[in-house]
């Protein structure tokens, strides 16, 4: 191999992303398995079926699709935005996209409770006109989801947006296309695998959020509770391997999940020519 | 479709881009606009096609305005620089674009759309990559998958912008001649900028120079090239010597029969060298250098290390026999007065 390879130092990089990837990555999740070795089968599917370990399972993975599908859909619009107009005070906007990245998420969490809880600023807003309780319900888990996972969107896109051939558009145009079928069918489907990437990165950080999540979700077994707060009680009532069993069943599930945003990102890119 | 530019003004923040430019194209030519980069006429063909609007002026497409008008309404047909091929589209989707995006009553049905890009596709010569992407295709596969794209519409108006640019000069000179043939077959309006004078001449039937935003001359490739217009002109077609009377004194441009106090173009080939004993012969042999059928020969100024150039058939300067250092007299044949 390093014979035939033209490219120098690939037995040292090769080695320096192993050892990193073991130290900080595999190492530690395998820990994770093995500690949840440590329940029979007849535990482990005990902890992980438990009614209200299920219900905080469905209520993470479909609080955290809502959020990233709503966070692709506004990030696409933002990266348009911030691509293809000029506007004052455009820097700052652009900033103020990656605050997210920057602010301790539990700040982010109780700021949105505040201002969505049923006397908040917005919050009395909703229910005055609509009926509509944000905060202490899955709701309130979902709008603190897209806070958290919107710049992942926008960050994805962005470039790609930026690096987007516009003389095709011109020529779609000069072919008689309107508008509506230039963005349908030149821009959407060239702009597919980057979206499907941001969409994957949203998913993948909403799943996990913890932080700004438990301020805003209420907590309520069989309702508000999600995943990572499950292993957190179970961690604080000293449960380490029934909350292991929890996390390893969730690391399966989203790494699932995930793969399968992959395939189907490959399959968009084989289909459109770009591989 | 006769195409007609009047007064048409463009400008770029404060830099002018187009100066009051006034075109008449009758139908069924083949033009280029030719000038230096910067020169505004790719900035003219997107006002043709609508894709700038003009600050001022008028297009009037057969006589009918079509200035306010947006590009996919007007009926041209673009061929961009670098392509501009659907990426995510088969050849054959993209050359079936402009079909499929017809409004309903207008769209040709499937059946007929297959057979119609088939068409295209053989017109030029690549239906057998009819299944594959832009990114797999050469550039001037591209290029010509580009034009039957183009043409799939029926435009009455082809544009073309630098439609050889991004190619290598064997491929170039093939789809000169393929164009040329092309626009012969079917005859359709056709506009194509190039900053390549030599291309401008092969294939155009008409060539528009154009230069800081305005158009120097227009005419047929012979016109502009015995008769250019102006100094510009005559420097940007072919090889031209300069002989100003600032540089050069009249004494010596007088010996060789040009006037003095005035700039004389001269092309190489209206040199005429002649072997010399005289000690005061008006010129140098420095160089010479084999450009395939002729030889350049490169003359200096006896005394002085003003360079210029004479062409003349291989043959021709082997029965003149001459060599590096040898001096030579000069006759002019024909030269340029501004």
């Amino acid at each position: 191999m390093s014979q035939s390879n033209i490219m120098p130092g690939f037995r040292p990089t090769l080695a320096f992303t192993l050892l990193y990837l073991g130290l900080v990555v595999l190492i530690p999740l395998s820990t994770l398995v093995f500690k949840s070795f440590q329940l029979s089968w007849e535990d482990y599917l005990s902890v992980i079926t438990n009614d209200r370990v299920v219900a905080s399972f469905r209520v993470s993975f479909v609080t955290s699709l809502a959020a990233a599908a709503v966070a692709s859909l506004f990030g696409f619009i933002i990266a348009w935005v911030l691509v293809r107009y000029p506007f004052p005070g455009k820097r700052l906007f652009d900033a103020l996209i990656d605050l997210p990245f920057a602010l301790p998420t539990a700040v982010a969490g109780i700021v949105l409770a505040a201002i969505y809880q049923p006397n908040g600023y917005i919050g009395t807003l909703l229910t005055d006109m609509f009926g509509l309780q944000v905060a202490y319900k899955p709701l309130g888990i979902v709008v603190a989801l897209i806070f958290i996972s919107l710049p992942f969107f926008v960050r994805t896109v962005e470039p790609v947006l930026q690096e987007f051939d516009s003389t095709m558009e011109e020529a779609a145009s000069s072919l008689g296309a309107t508008r509506r079928q230039v963005f349908v069918r030149i821009i959407l489907p060239n702009l597919l695998p980057a979206s499907l990437t941001g969409f994957a990165l949203a998913f993948a950080r909403s799943v996990g959020e913890y932080g700004s999540v438990i301020f805003i979700a209420g907590n309520l077994p069989y309702v508000s509770e999600i995943v990572p707060l499950m292993i957190i009680t179970k961690l604080e009532q000293y449960e380490y391997a029934g909350a292991t069993a929890i996390a390893l069943t969730m690391l399966v599930i989203s790494f699932l999940l995930l793969l399968v945003i992959n395939l189907l990102q490959l399959w968009v890119r084989k289909r459109s020519g770009q591989l | 479709m006769s195409i007609l530019l009047s007064n048409i003004s463009k400008k770029f923040g404060r830099f002018s881009a187009l100066n009051n430019i006034n075109l008449e194209i009758p139908e069924g030519e083949l033009v280029a606009l030719l000038g230096p980069s910067g020169c505004g006429k790719t900035t003219l063909l997107r006002i043709i096609a609508g894709l700038e609007r003009p600050d001022q002026g008028r297009v009037l497409l057969n006589g009918e305005d079509k200035t306010e008008q947006h590009v996919s309404h007007r009926g041209i047909g673009f061929v961009f620089q670098h392509y501009a091929l659907f990426r995510h589209m088969t050849v054959f989707d993209n050359v079936a674009f402009g079909l499929r995006v017809k409004p309903r009553r207008e769209r040709p049905g499937e059946h007929e759309i297959v057979k119609k890009v088939h068409a295209l596709l053989e017109l030029v010569q690549l239906d057998w990559l009819h299944d594959r992407y832009p990114d797999q295709l050469s550039g001037g596969q591209r290029q010509r998958i580009a034009l039957a794209r183009a043409l799939a519409v029926e435009p009455s108006v082809l544009l073309l912008d630098e439609p050889f640019g991004a190619l290598d000069a064997s491929v170039r000179k093939d789809l000169r001649q393929w164009l040329r043939n092309l626009h012969h077959e079917l005859n359709v309006t056709s506009i194509f900028v190039t900053h390549d004078q030599e291309e401008a001449m092969e294939v155009a039937s008409r060539v528009v120079v154009l230069n800081q935003g305005r158009i120097e001359q227009q005419g047929s490739p012979s016109d502009i090239y015995d008769h250019p217009a102006n100094a510009f002109v005559s420097r940007f077609i072919g090889q031209t010597n300069v002989f100003t009377p600032e540089q050069q004194d009249d004494a010596w441009l007088a010996t060789f029969g040009l006037q003095p106090g005035k700039t004389a173009h001269v092309r190489p080939h209206d040199i005429d060298i002649e072997k010399s004993s005289e000690q005061d012969a008006q010129a140098i042999l420095k160089d010479w250098q084999h450009l395939g059928a002729l030889i350049r020969v490169e003359l200096v100024k006896n005394g002085s290390n003003d360079r210029f150039y004479a062409e003349m058939p291989n043959e021709h300067f082997k029965r003149l026999q001459l060599d590096k250092g040898d001096k030579v007299s000069l006759r002019i044949r024909q030269a340029h007065w501004f």
